[in-house]
């Protein structure tokens, strides 16, 4: 056994000495404080200051480049007496319902396919994304070409396979306008609420299908049964954020159609860029934008309460 | 050629350079020559992607670099969608920063009045040097007396139609009325060669049709005091019953949906007969003679023509869109902004671009109307007297603010898209009337 030279043990000091910062930083509620304070900034600049800002605009009568004066609620009568206006709620209601009501169904349908094992299914799960990942701009922009009253290639299939003898005017009668938009809205939403309930049903243990399926419980029951109700709080978070996403949908229907024909696809956001950046209006533009706020706090309200109640079921 | 400085000569010679920068352009002018080391002026301009690209590259090659050598200022060009140049104005204005120069389309300078310079001097001497300006430039670019902008130049439609397709069913000319061109049209779309006009929400060719459609009728949108709505008129709901059987029996009825490009891609792929619009759709036929042929196979440039808007009962009328440069308010370049201004619309500089544009646009003052494009091509020459006879939204009344709200909502041109898609014509006017009545409030 060698020795080496070892120093002296030292007298115990105790732990050793704290800066005010490391000191500060291990209480909580500062470390808590200080972890928030870069998200908080974040929600501040980019949330709630246009938020405040909007507020601001729709109880002016500013234009670009004039602030204006304080009106109170004049925009919001003007804005509800407007014809266009009550067209653009009456479509957005509509897109947005019906179009959560298609990717929910499509995306349950889907999510409990890919929960199935085969082979090829993580290329298969990741290639469902596409349509949720591609930039929104370049994909309508797809659309609007198949969608085109000249040049569509749906017609072109449609005519050669003998479905159709003259062309169907996708984007230009009022109708079918609606429904292509609502049609593209759900092709670019179902992989998120694929994912997400895929995602959903994966945490749902497979003993309590074989248990049912053991007291005899067919597989619709099962669903019924099993999987809806341990699915449920998943599905309406899902729900909520696609709802807020669709109601205040713009990037797709400015691109396939401008809010036309005749504004039968105008919808609260193109409505609101329409006139807020095409003819200046900007307190005009604001009070359409915040016209959405109330319909989506109650919408958030009820779905925070059902979530709550479902999870405590 | 680098030389060696060291940080004395640095020195000395950065303070002589914020002298030189300190007495502005006046001051290197009177050297004669753009100083080495003082700040270059850099002016940036905001445009649209021009339809006939050869324009913005000659910009970009030709005229930023002879900008610098003439005037020492650094031209900075920026080239954006028509579509976006209103937002990027309201950004710029409302933070206060941005684009020296934009340039504005239609009347937009109205919708802005408070946030660009006056640029009466630059204007007035312009026009005096190059023999006045068209009545509707001059209308969208001033309020009152005082120049809110300086107009570049003025772009319009005429109707691009197919020679030998109206030939073969008789006509040698264009149909000159309303009733005969429905029942050309109607010939025509039996034969699967409509007549193609957008009736959609795009900022360019509805309005450029069917503004003149409901002034030909004798429509109007307001009277001459600018505020009394006169919409609702017999003559109106005439030319919305008309719309109805035009639109269904001569037109192709995919124009509800119909963008700025459509009618150009549906007339250069043969499915449609004719379709008011610029120049572009002739132009680009003729860039490439190979690739955009006739049934026949013959180059489809050889087989087009130009004709105005036909009559009717209310005369005979086309909307021409003025293009103006604003000088923004909040820029701090302001005089190097006007001596560019100035410089890029006199005479030597302007011809270039317009000869470039090859007839696409004419000029915004009566000068241009004499220039040597307008012998190159036939074919081209009936752009030249659009701004002599266009008439701007808005009418009867000055094309102000309201109307540019008028027009941005689509009231006009919802108007008729609602009644060929099944609303009764009064309905549909009264529809129109009303809106009209809350932005002329």
């Amino acid at each position: 056994m060698t020795f080496t030279t070892v120093a002296a043990p030292r007298a115990y000091a105790g732990s050793p000495r704290r800066g005010p910062i490391t000191r500060l930083l291990e209480d909580e509620r500062w470390l808590a404080l200080l972890l928030l304070l870069p998200t908080v900034v974040l929600l501040g600049l980019f949330i709630a200051y246009p938020f405040v800002k909007g507020i601001m605009l729709s109880v002016t009568d500013s234009r670009v480049g004039v602030p204006g004066h304080f009106v109170g609620l004049q925009n919001f009568r003007d804005v509800w007496n407007d014809s266009i206006f009550r067209v653009a709620v009456w479509n957005t209601c509509v897109y947005t319902f019906v179009a959560t009501i298609f990717k929910l169904a499509l995306g349950l349908w889907l999510a409990i396919l890919l929960n199935h094992h085969f082979k090829g299914k993580a290329f298969t799960r990741a290639f469902i994304l596409l349509p949720f990942i591609i930039p929104t701009v370049l994909s309508t922009l797809a659309w609007k070409w198949m969608f085109d009253p000249t040049f569509s290639v749906i017609n072109w299939m449609l005519f050669r396979i003998g479905v159709i003898h003259s062309r169907i005017n996708w984007l230009g009668d009022p109708d079918l306008a609606l429904i292509s938009v609502i049609i593209v809205n759900i092709w670019r939403g179902v992989p998120f609420f694929a994912i997400s309930l895929l995602a959903g049903l994966q945490t749902i243990s497979p003993e309590l299908h074989e248990a049912a399926a053991i007291d005899g419980a067919r597989p619709w029951q099962r669903f019924i049964h099993v999987t809806w109700p341990l699915l449920l709080p998943v599905t309406l978070v899902v729900m909520l954020f696609s709802v807020i996403q669709t109601f205040a949908d713009f990037q797709l229907v400015y691109i396939l159609t401008g809010g036309g024909p005749a504004n039968a696809t105008q919808l609260f956001a193109t409505y609101a860029y329409q006139i807020g950046i095409g003819t200046g209006l900007l307190s005009q533009g604001a009070t359409i934008s915040l016209a959405v706020f109330p319909v989506l706090l109650l919408v958030v309200i009820v779905q925070l309460f059902y979530i709550r109640k479902a999870e405590t079921h | 050629m680098i030389t060696r400085i060291d940080r004395r000569r640095l020195l000395q010679l950065s303070g002589a350079g914020a002298v030189a920068a300190g007495s502005g352009l006046a001051g290197i002018l009177a050297t004669g020559r753009a100083p080495a080391y003082a700040q270059t002026t850099t002016v940036h301009w905001l445009r649209w992607s021009d339809f006939v690209p050869a324009s913005d590259k000659l910009l970009l090659d030709q005229i930023a670099p002879e900008c610098q050598k003439a005037l020492g200022i650094k031209l900075n060009l920026e080239m954006v969608n028509a579509n976006d140049i209103q937002a990027r104005v309201t950004s710029a204005v409302q933070s206060g920063s941005g684009p020296d120069i934009i340039l504005a389309l239609n009347n937009w300078p109205q919708l802005y009045t408070n946030s660009l310079a006056d640029v009466s001097d630059v204007a007035e001497a312009l026009g005096k040097d190059q023999g006045g300006y068209y009545p509707l430039s001059k209308a969208v670019a001033t309020v009152g007396d005082k120049w809110i902008g300086v107009p570049w130049c003025v772009g319009g439609g005429l109707v691009a139609w197919r020679k030998s397709w109206f030939h073969e069913i008789g006509h040698d000319k264009f149909p000159d009325t309303w009733a005969t061109l429905q029942a050309a049209g109607k010939e025509l779309k039996a034969k699967g060669r409509p007549i193609g006009q957008a009736l959609s929400h795009s900022f360019g060719d509805p309005p450029g049709f069917w503004y003149p459609w409901l002034w030909s009728w004798g429509g109007k949108e307001v009277d001459a005091d600018g505020k009394t709505v006169a919409l609702d008129s017999p003559a109106t709901l005439e030319s919305v019953k008309a719309a109805v059987p035009f639109w269904n029996d001569a037109c192709d009825t995919g124009g509800l949906a119909w963008d700025d490009s459509s009618n150009n891609r549906a007339f250069l792929s043969g499915s449609i007969s004719a379709t008011n619009n610029g120049a572009s759709i002739y132009l680009e036929a003729k860039r490439k003679p190979d690739v955009y042929l006739t049934e026949k196979g013959t180059p489809m440039w050889q087989d087009i023509l130009h004709a105005p808007l036909p009559k009717g009962p209310g005369g005979q009328f086309n909307l021409p869109g003025p293009f103006t440069n604003m000088l923004m308010g909040y820029s701090k370049n302001q005089p190097a902004a006007k001596k560019f201004i100035a410089w890029v619309n006199s005479k030597p500089i302007f011809e270039q671009w317009f000869t470039s544009q090859q007839g696409y646009t004419d000029g915004a003052t009566k000068y241009w109307a004499n220039d040597a494009v307008w012998t190159k091509d036939p074919v081209l020459l009936p752009f030249r007297d659009l701004p002599k006879e266009g008439r701007l939204m808005g009418y009867a009344g000055p094309p102000g603010r309201a109307s540019a709200e008028a027009q941005t909502k689509y009231i006009i041109v919802d108007m008729y898209a609602k009644a060929v898609q099944g609303t009764a014509p009064a309905d549909a006017v009264k529809w129109a009337q009303d809106e009209l009545v809350k932005i002329y409030v």
